[in-house]
Parts: C-alpha cells; sequence; structure tokens
C-alpha cells in the first residue's frame, strides 16, 4: 500500500525523524487563512500526488512548472496552490492520462548544504531487511547506482538484532561526519528502522536526506510504502489509504479478494493463480495480441467472487474479447461457470469468449456453459485458448 | 524413491480443524498420506471425522504419534508462529500452504531456519508430491499425476499443475514435484530443489518453472551449469509483466542486473537448459533434451 508525502512526513515526524515544518491543504479549504498563518514567507509547494517524478513532471494546464515549485512570497504561494489544485499532474510515472492533484503539501524551505539519499527495504535473496545510504541524494536511486557504485552503502540487518549503533556509527564514519552529525544521523537512521519494523513496511526511502546550513540532519522528502499482507494488524495505516489514487476496479476487485491489475490491452483475462496468469499473458502477446488485464482470482474463488470479476473486467470499455483460463484444483470449473452465467445474465455482454477449463469438475463446468445458452469458444489447451481468442479479437 | 518424503513419512496437519485443513487432509489421506495427526491449540484430545487425533501443540504430536512433517494451514497473521512451533520441534519438513504471511515474519522464520535442520517448503505454495510413493502434502489435484522419472519444481500453483499434466499427458510422469511458493520470502529455492533432484536416482530429468523476480533462476542456473549432468527444461513466466508494477525504485537496485525473464533466460540457455518459450511448450522442451 501507498501513501502520500505528508502522512509518510507525518509518520516520520511520529518516530522523532527530524522533517522540516509542513502542512496539508485538501481543495476546498481556506488557502488564504492557512497562508498568513504559517511563519514564514518563502513556501516549497508540492502536488500530492501518488506517482514519483513530481517534479519534472508538467500539468496539463501547463503552468511552466512541474509538481513541486517554490514560490517567494504568499501571494504567489496562493496563486500555485490555485493552479495546482484540479489541475491534472503528468509524470514519469503517472502515465499519459496524468492525476489529478487535490491536496498539495506546503513545506518551509531548507538551506541545503548536503544532500543524501537513504532507503530499508526487505532483501528477498538475502532474505533480510537492508538499510542503503548514498552520499549523493535528490536524483533517482538508479543513476546513482548507474553513476556512482561506490557511493551507495549498504547494510544488512540482523532480525534478531535489529540496526546496531555500532553498524550505524560505522556508517557515518565511512562517509566522513564529524561527531556532531554522526551522533545525529546514527539517530536519524535506528528512528528509521523502528519506523520500519512497527509498521511492517515494504519500503521508506529518504530522498533527499539532507544536512541543512546549520548542521542539521532533515528529511525532506520521504516515500513509505507497506506490506499489504500485514495491514491487518495495523487499522491505523489501512486509515491512510487514498482510494482517489488508486485504480476503482482495483480498489473494487480487492474488496472481493481478487487480483487485478489494468493494463493497456484489449483482451481480458481471467485465470486462476498467479503464475498461470502470467503465462496466459506471456501466451496472448506470443500469439500477437495484448492483454487488458492481469486477473488472478485466487486458491479458493466462490461462485459469487467469480461473478465479481467478471462485472470488473467488463468495465473497462477497451476490451474486444474474454479468455478464461481455469486449471481447476480448490477452485472447482462448474463454480468458475456458473459464475460466468450470473455476470452474463446482469451484464448481457456480447462479446467473443474463449474458455480452457482443466481440473476439478472440468465436465461439469463445460456443460453448465453449454446449456447456458452463450456464445462461447472452447479450448483445449493452454495454446489453443490464447490463440482463439487473439484470433477472435483481430 | 522420490526426495523430501519416503515411505515413513509422517505428517501433522496445522490447522485441520479449519475448513481448507479439514478437506485437503482428507483429500491427502484417500491419496495414500500417512496424516497421522492434527493440530489446533484448545482442541487438543478431540478426533476428526476422518479419525485423526488432535493435539494441542506440535511438539505433542511428535510424542504420541512419531510425527516428522507438518502441512500447515493456519491463518496467515499465526501461520508464521506455527512454522516456528515445527521447528522448534525439530521436524524434519514443513510444508506451508498459507497465502498472505506478512514479509517480515517470513523474516524472522527463514533465520530460525538457517538455525535448524528443518526444511521449508512454501508458504504460498501448492505444496509437495510423489505419485510413486502415494504421497501428497498439498492441495494439488491428484489425477493429473502420474509416477515417473521427472522431477519438476515450480515457484507458482496452477502453472505447476499445467506442468505436471502436460508431461502426464505425453505418457510420462513425476518422480516428485515441489511447489517452492511464489512469495518474496521462502523457503526451499529452485537450487536447494535442484540439487536433491541432481542426487536423487529416480529423478532422469528436470522441469524447472520459474517468474519474474528475484535471483532464485539465476543461481539454480549457475549450478547446473557446473554440476547437474540430467537433462534439464525450463520456463519463465512474466516476460509480457509490465515493467512499472514492481517494487519501488530501491527494490530494483538491491536485485541489480537481476530479476528480469531475459537475465534468467540468458542464464538458464547458457546451462544449457532447453527453454520452453511459451507455456504450452513445457513437456515438449524437456522431450527436446530427454528421449523418453
Amino acid at each position: 500500500m501507498n501513501i502520500h508525502e505528508y502522512q509518510a512526513q507525518n509518520l516520520l515526524k511520529e518516530f522523532n525523524v527530524p522533517v522540516p515544518f509542513g502542512r496539508v491543504v485538501f481543495s476546498g479549504d481556506d488557502y488564504q487563512a492557512i497562508l498568513e498563518a504559517l511563519h514564514f514567507d518563502k513556501v516549497c509547494i508540492k502536488a500530492q500526488v501518488h506517482a514519483g517524478g513530481r517534479g519534472a513532471g508538467h500539468f496539463k494546464n501547463d503552468l511552466g512548472y512541474g509538481g513541486v515549485k517554490i514560490a517567494s512570497s504568499k501571494k504567489e504561494a496562493l496563486d500555485v496552490i490555485n493552479s495546482m489544485i484540479g489541475n491534472t499532474l503528468v509524470t514519469e510515472q503517472t502515465g499519459n492520462g496524468g492525476k489529478i492533484v487535490h491536496k498539495v503539501y506546503l513545506a518551509e524551505p531548507v538551506q541545503i548544504s548536503q544532500e543524501y539519499y537513504a532507503a530499508i527495504l526487505v532483501d528477498r535473496d538475502l532474505r533480510r531487511p537492508v538499510l542503503m545510504l548514498s552520499t549523493e541524494g535528490g536524483i533517482d536511486i538508479e543513476a546513482i547506482a548507474d553513476r556512482s557504485p561506490e557511493k551507495l552503502h549498504k547494510i544488512i540487518i540482523e532480525p534478531s538484532m535489529g540496526l546496531t549503533i555500532s553498524q550505524t556509527k560505522e556508517l557515518a564514519d565511512q562517509i566522513g561526519l564529524p561527531m556532531e552529525q554522526a551522533r545525529e544521523l546514527s539517530d536519524l537512521l535506528l528512528q528509521l528502522y523502528a519506523l520500519f519494523v512497527a509498521k511492517d513496511c515494504s519500503l521508506i526511502e529518504i530522498n533527499p536526506l539532507v544536512l541543512d546550513k546549520n548542521g542539521h540532519f532533515l528529511a525532506i522528502d520521504s516515500k513509505i510504502n507497506f506490506d499489504d499482507n500485514a495491514l491487518p494488524r495495523h487499522p491505523d495505516i489501512v486509515k491512510l489509504r487514498d482510494v482517489e489514487e488508486e485504480n476503482p476496479n482495483e480498489v473494487e476487485a480487492l474488496q472481493y479478494n481478487l487480483n487485478y491489475i489494468a493494463l493497456g490491452g484489449n483482451i481480458a483475462c481471467l485465470v486462476n493463480g498467479a503464475g498461470l496468469a502470467m503465462a496466459t499473458m506471456d501466451l496472448i502477446q506470443y500469439h500477437g495480441g495484448q492483454p487488458a488485464n492481469f486477473l488472478d482470482i485466487g486458491g479458493g474463488a466462490n461462485e459469487e467472487q467469480i461473478t465479481r470479476a467478471f462485472r470488473i473486467i467488463l468495465k473497462n470499455s477497451n476490451i474486444r474479447g474474454i479468455v478464461v483460463n481455469i486449471f481447476g484444483g480448490i477452485v472447482k470449473c462448474n463454480a468458475v461457470a456458473q459464475g460466468i452465467v450470473n455476470a452474463a445474465q446482469t451484464t448481457s455482454f456480447s462479446l467473443p469468449m474463449v474458455v480452457r477449463f482443466e481440473g476439478t469438475n472440468v465436465e461439469e463446468g463445460k456443460e453448465v456453459l453449454k446449456s447456458s445458452g452463450l456464445k462461447i469458444t472452447f479450448a483445449n489447451d493452454l495454446d489453443d485458448a490464447a490463440n482463439k481468442i487473439v484470433n477472435l479479437c483481430k | 524413491m522420490s526426495i523430501l518424503v519416503n515411505k515413513e513419512t509422517r505428517v501433522a496437519v496445522c490447522g485441520i480443524t479449519g475448513k481448507a485443513g479439514a478437506f485437503h487432509s482428507n483429500q491427502c489421506l484417500e491419496f495414500g498420506t500417512k496424516i497421522v495427526a492434527g493440530v489446533t491449540p484448545g482442541k487438543g484430545g478431540q478426533i476428526t471425522a476422518s479419525n485423526i487425533p488432535i493435539f494441542n501443540s506440535v511438539e505433542e504430536s511428535v510424542t504420541n504419534e512419531g510425527v516428522d512433517t507438518a502441512l500447515i494451514f493456519v491463518p496467515p497473521m499465526f501461520a508464521a508462529a506455527s512454522i516456528m512451533e515445527c521447528i522448534e520441534a525439530n521436524l524434519k519438513l514443513i510444508v506451508c500452504i498459507t497465502e498472505g504471511i506478512p514479509v517480515l515474519d517470513m523474516v524472522r522464520v527463514s533465520v530460525a531456519l538457517e538455525h535448524s535442520n528443518s526444511r521449508l517448503v512454501g508458504p504460498n505454495c501448492p505444496g509437495i508430491i510423489s505419485p510413486g510413493l502415494r504421497c501428497k502434502i498439498g492441495i494439488m489435484p491428484a489425477y493429473i499425476h502420474r509416477p515417473g522419472p521427472i522431477g519438476i519444481v515450480s515457484r507458482s500453483g496452477t502453472l505447476t499443475y499445467e506442468a505436471v499434466w502436460q508431461v502426464t499427458q505425453r505418457g510420462s510422469g513425476q518422480s516428485t514435484c515441489v511447489g517452492i511458493g511464489g512469495d518474496q520470502i521462502i523457503g526451499m529455492t529452485h537450487l536447494d530443489v535442484i540439487k536433491m533432484f541432481n542426487a536423487d536416482p529416480e529423478t532422469e530429468a528436470i522441469l524447472m518453472v520459474g517468474e519474474i523476480g528475484g535471483n532464485s533462476e539465476e543461481l539454480a542456473a549457475a549450478y547446473i551449469k557446473q554440476h547437474v549432468k540430467k537433462p534439464v527444461a525450463a520456463f519463465i513466466a512474466g516476460v509480457s509483466a509490465p515493467q512499472g508494477r514492481r517494487m519501488g525504485h530501491a527494490g530494483a537496485i538491491v536485485s541489480g542486473k537481476y530479476g528480469s525473464a531475459e537475465s534468467k533466460l540468458t542464464a538458464l540457455r547458457d546451462a544449457g537448459v532447453a527453454i520452453a518459450e511459451v507455456p504450452s511448450k513445457m513437456a515438449e522442451a524437456l522431450c527436446s533434451v530427454y528421449g523418453r
């Protein structure tokens, strides 16, 4: 799960990680009053959307600047807020459609003397959390790793010990910090790890982490992602979810325990199992088609979930055909068939559909579909299914 | 012979009183697996409808029924504790079916595993089956399997069934099939299982099914190149998966150049592995290097 920068900054503050003063502004707030109350004149205004590359992005209704703008007066700040909110921001991560800005974050500008990059995440191959720190910050991490890998330091964290003071001190030494600042950085990193564990984060990224003109560390911009699996034990984090930022179909799918990801093509897929779903997409592409979505109905899907799944994939107006690929194990083919029939009755779709059933209750499943009167092309195997749907959608 | 399980394997099902646990225990029993105990805290002393004694702890099932293997269906928030309990009871093999265990829970489990004699298959996996031994510790549909000389290892559930089915339909069969699980942090890896297949006299050829992400397939490829003389075929799922939907930027860095389908396929080709370009040709690829 993703959250906004202002929410991430609040969490950092809660864990005693120093951040610049900041305040979120929602669409419809009294912008003037909020600005008057600020104790500084120069204001950094940042569009709050779930996407990276905001600073280098551009607005659809062009403003001559991207999603991050420093205004030199409160008067200018008011203009910027009014222009950003309601406008659509396009960045390299939003796609061409961009994202509508519903809120902005006002932060006190910081006089920077040095920029760093810090991140904590789980390294799946080491099976442990790792802390990464680079003495080059502000640019994206791929560029850092490309350009100056020697500046990227990595600490492997033993879960039973946690991140230790000796590890963080050693790191501070390696990057040549004097004692006072070494202690400050060390404390900051220990707090970051405390947050990482306490809230089951999958990623904390501070970019840039800065040393200001007064010699203090500050987290200027942060990104925090959470492990979806752990959300049931963090109701406070679940409350931070902003469904406006997510694909509505994906949000709906999640409610019914369906794993749905919208894609750019025109062939809708309904498959059980993530691996088989990926393999089905691969085959569609191999035969010259483009999948409209990834949809894994999961291990124990019932009739109701299948009906929901069908309604969700049909909401995509681009689709020209549907392929259903089920290898029944726990999932029973006849339950999937009944779900399809139910969905067809309530949505009256007329798109070509190819169905491949194998495994548990395969014959019963085919029978349900045959007697339903729906126009369905049956496929003998995986390859046949992909081939047939691609031809039908040409 | 088979890897990981044998005729003496005695299994306890953790979470046997839940819906999935009860259903699949019966399926395994019907296939021939020696399910000798169930574990559900607070229900010790009871007996299931199929006459399996229930214990409060894994330890008790070991003492009373000689259990050496566990099959776990415990809900995700409690599954890691259940795996830990099995490690403490010194079980040889732990198969965890549960999907959705928090990543940091699995980090702690994998450290405990490193200091133990236990092997973990999963989590988020279909389990393990040896058709020749009539031993199934998992949720796979039994009828698609047939005893034979092919060892199958896969990260995915239903894609494993697909591989198994293709092999069976060609008139061959499987020595052992291991679904190692699709989560970020798992117990046994492709490499661990392939080492065992390589040493198993009844496994004559190996079919490996991988996916994008991580470096499990690359590590296996390096080992195959050096040590495996048996014919190996592989399929990697996710060639068409969109780039943007992976973890944040930092995730890509730790994996470095690893993780893409490209990198995996290159490593496998270099190791002399026959590649199935499409998932419908997994058995065909295997046949191209293995005559039977």
